[in-house]
């Protein structure tokens, strides 16, 4: 069986900048992957790859075994949840869902579950996006990326803006995807929630991976016990 | 091409919605109305919109247009991150604005035509909405490459404004340097080679030559009306418009495929 998701050798250059240089990673089904690093170290270019929205020079990546290229079809495994949700100001929330299911096809298992867990009732779905809140759209984001049961999720700085209920209901909906089977890539800056989350870390830097490994192995490189702690030593070496 | 359609939807949907466009038709409305009430009737309101078409349009559809296209970048991407691919989002975003700017212009105009014009305005009222949707998809185009190859708005916005500067006031200038310059030669076939290459004069001169003022062009007029009367001449007009259509969107196309989001 093939891997959610294989990373081979990745490089990426913008101008004189190197966004990736050679990047190797594996997600595997079932468990939750943080990439971490600091601004700048090519987070968002990788995810960016993943999604076809960066096209790499070099390298590899495929989604359960479909090679990431021109075709779009891979995507269909992938649910996507952006650090900042924007959707058009005119259609409603409902309408918004509609067009990206129209776009996904298929059946939306989760739709009612996940609208009742992050607290988007009828009435709010029903109005222009541009009347709601930054943490609303947040939510619609969450269920655009969780609804379609994908096998493969990325969720890029997911908690940002969202209240802490929100957020913790949020955490605990990715927690029962990964235990149902799908891989989840996650980005955060909050050491906290990477600890909560996540199986294994990427510590990424200036495009390289400089760490690779679970949270136990984090932790036995580096001496620290906390999260926060042990990635702030290993950017101290890394300096 | 399925999913262009589902994106197209849903960008009428979305615009016919807008203040902006809905603003639009009824700033047409009003002023075609107002000019059937109080501006003389007859070919002389559509010689006087012509004048409003020409300038309108094509900034309107130009600004508007990058505008759109670089406020709906993440919304494009997310998009991009669905099992969509980019030739038909980007068709679909395309005819998702050009389609709604052309309806709020041929409506705003149709409606007061209809009920103030007579049986004689339909040939010239239905020139000048032709030209004019033609103007907002030829604009839309420019509009949309500029956001494509720009990733800062106010570069694309520049960029698209020069586009319309060049093309709306600065090109008239050039023709009147070109005759002044060469006026001791036979210009009219070169004057009307350059015509041809610009839009907003190629929707200008058929409207001219639909309200039969060519004739206040001078000898200029009569080669054109000579040129663009005969059904070659109207095929070199509407190919050239095409052209100005379809090339800005094959190049936008292109770096939109190409791009890195």
């Amino acid at each position: 069986m093939n891997a959610p998701l294989v990373v081979s050798g990745l490089r990426k250059q913008f101008g004189k900048l190197r966004a990736l240089e050679g990047i190797d990673m594996t997600l595997d089904a079932g468990q939750v992957t943080a990439v971490v690093g600091p601004n700048a170290a090519g987070k968002s270019t990788l995810i960016k790859c993943v999604l076809g929205l960066v096209r790499p020079d070099a390298g590899s990546i495929a989604v359960l075994g479909e090679a990431v290229g021109a075709d779009p079809h891979y995507r269909r495994f992938i649910g996507y949840m952006p650090q900042s949700a924007r959707f058009p100001d005119n259609l409603t929330g409902d309408e918004v869902l509609a067009l990206l299911g129209d776009l996904r096809g298929g059946e939306a298992p989760h739709d009612g579950t996940l609208r009742a867990s992050l607290g988007l009732t009828a009435e709010t779905l029903a109005r222009p996006v541009r009347t709601l809140s930054g943490g609303t759209r947040q939510k619609l984001s969450a269920i655009i990326a969780l609804r379609h049961d994908p096998q493969v999720l990325i969720l890029d700085e997911p908690t940002a803006g969202l209240d802490p209920l929100t957020s913790s209901h949020l955490k605990e909906l990715v927690r029962q995807r990964a235990a149902s089977g799908t891989a989840v890539l996650l980005t955060s800056h909050v050491m906290a929630e990477v600890e909560e989350l996540a199986d294994a870390l990427v510590y990424l830097v200036d495009g390289r991976v400089r760490f690779r490994g679970s949270l136990d192995e984090l932790r036995l490189k580096t001496g620290q016990r906390r999260v926060e702690h042990a990635v702030a030593q290993l950017m101290r070496e890394v300096a | 091409m399925k999913a262009a359609g589902k994106v197209l939807g849903y960008g009428l949907s979305n615009l016919l919605r807008n203040w902006w466009v809905l603003g639009y038709g009824l700033l047409f409305f009003l002023l075609t109305d107002a000019l059937f009430r109080f501006g003389g009737g007859g070919p002389r309101v559509v010689a006087s919109l012509m004048n409003v078409v020409l300038i309108v349009i094509p900034l309107v559809s130009v600004v508007f247009g990058t505008l759109y296209f670089s406020n709906s970048r993440e919304f494009i991407e997310l998009l991009l991150a669905q099992p969509v691919g980019r030739p038909a989002l980007f068709t679909g975003l395309y005819f998702g604005l050009a389609l709604p700017l052309a309806a709020a212009f041929a409506l705003g105009v149709a409606i007061p035509a209809v009920g103030h014009g007579g049986a004689d305005l339909v040939r010239p009222v239905a020139t000048l909405i032709i030209a004019g949707a033609l103007l907002t998809f030829v604009f839309t185009s420019v509009a949309f490459l500029a956001g494509v190859h720009f990733e800062d708005r106010a570069k694309g916005l520049g960029f698209a404004l020069l586009v319309w500067f060049c093309s709306a006031v600065l090109y008239d200038g050039l023709i009147l340097f070109v005759a002044m310059v060469f006026r001791d030669y036979p210009l009219e076939s070169a004057l009307l080679g350059l015509t041809v290459l610009n839009p907003v004069d190629l929707a200008r001169v058929l409207l001219l030559l639909t309200l039969d003022a060519a004739a206040l062009m001078g000898y200029t007029g009569a080669v054109f009306e000579r040129f663009f009367g005969t059904p070659l001449g109207i095929a070199a007009a509407g190919g050239a418009l095409l052209l100005w259509t379809v090339v800005p969107f094959l190049l936008g196309l292109r770096g939109f495929n190409r791009k890195d989001f």
